[in-house]
């Protein structure tokens, strides 16, 4: 019994915060503000990490808030400001031809949902009261460390390598 | 839950990057709707991992969160590296590699 609630108050968290998320995604890709588009690209990635939660990914979710919401969103925030993008309404923020992405976007919208719904037609996550184990933070940490080691020491390297490119290419000289 | 609804909201907020990538003539604003198709994966990656009980798709999708931080950081770089040659930032300008 208590299963099933927790099942319906999961569905209407999903479908709120997935109609706020696919909102603010389209706010992102249309508005003619540039510091609007970021605020509510935040929006997007906000709703994402409550998505994570949904998905009992609780660290990756609050990775999503510190990293995404915290540091990426200031980069932008800080490459608006430096680029001097004019505060208010731009008008040429789009391509010339922009409406040919559309039809792109509409058609693989198609062809990834005729795959989705045909591979996967109604089948069910694992929810609250089947019995299956949670994937605990303890095992993510023994993956990344284990069997996952060289890709995590490749990736500490790239952001060493991001952080030195970063200020190389910045840097006035 | 069914697993399609998670799917299917990464695949909307896939093509809703994609057509922003497609659309937009302003770097920073590209740049976003890359992160918007970085999250739609991430948010496949979880539900995977959710569906198949393992723990590697909650991995992949550090990772993933890790290199979209490093990609961020160089693209703005590189943006304002542009800006400051250019004094623009529009990317239908940058077309010195035509012949």
């Amino acid at each position: 019994m208590f299963a099933a609630e927790a099942l319906v108050a999961q569905n209407i968290a999903f479908g709120i915060i997935a109609a706020a998320m696919i909102f603010g995604a389209l706010r992102v890709v249309t508005s003619k503000n540039v510091v609007h588009a970021a605020l509510w690209l935040v929006t997007v990635l906000a709703g994402a990490a409550a998505q994570y939660l949904l998905v009992y990914a609780e660290f990756v979710a609050v990775t999503q808030v510190l990293v995404y919401i915290g540091a990426v969103m200031v980069l932008f925030l800080f490459g608006v400001m430096l680029t001097r993008a004019r505060i208010g309404n731009e008008n040429n923020l789009n391509n010339k031809r922009s409406a040919i992405g559309i039809p792109v976007a509409l058609l693989l919208f198609a062809a990834m949902a005729t795959a989705l719904i045909g591979g996967f037609k109604n089948e069910k996550l694992p929810g609250p009261g089947s019995g299956v184990d949670r994937i605990h933070i303890a095992s993510i940490s023994d993956s990344i460390f284990s069997p996952y080691l060289l890709p995590f020491w490749a990736l500490s390297f790239i952001l060493l390598v991001a952080v030195v490119g970063a200020i190389v290419l910045a840097r006035k000289d | 839950m069914l697993i399609n609804e998670f799917l299917l909201l990464g695949a909307i907020l896939f093509c809703i990057g994609v057509y922003g990538v497609i659309a937009r003539k302003n770097a920073v604003m590209v740049l976003m709707s890359i992160e918007l198709i970085l999250n739609a994966v991430n948010l496949n990656l979880l539900a995977f991992a959710l569906r198949n009980n393992n723990p590697d798709g909650q991995v992949f999708a550090l990772y993933v969160i890790a290199i979209a931080a490093g990609e961020v950081g160089v693209g703005l770089g590189l943006v304002l590296l542009i800006y400051r040659n250019k004094r623009s930032i529009a990317l239908d300008e940058l077309s010195e590699m035509k012949g």
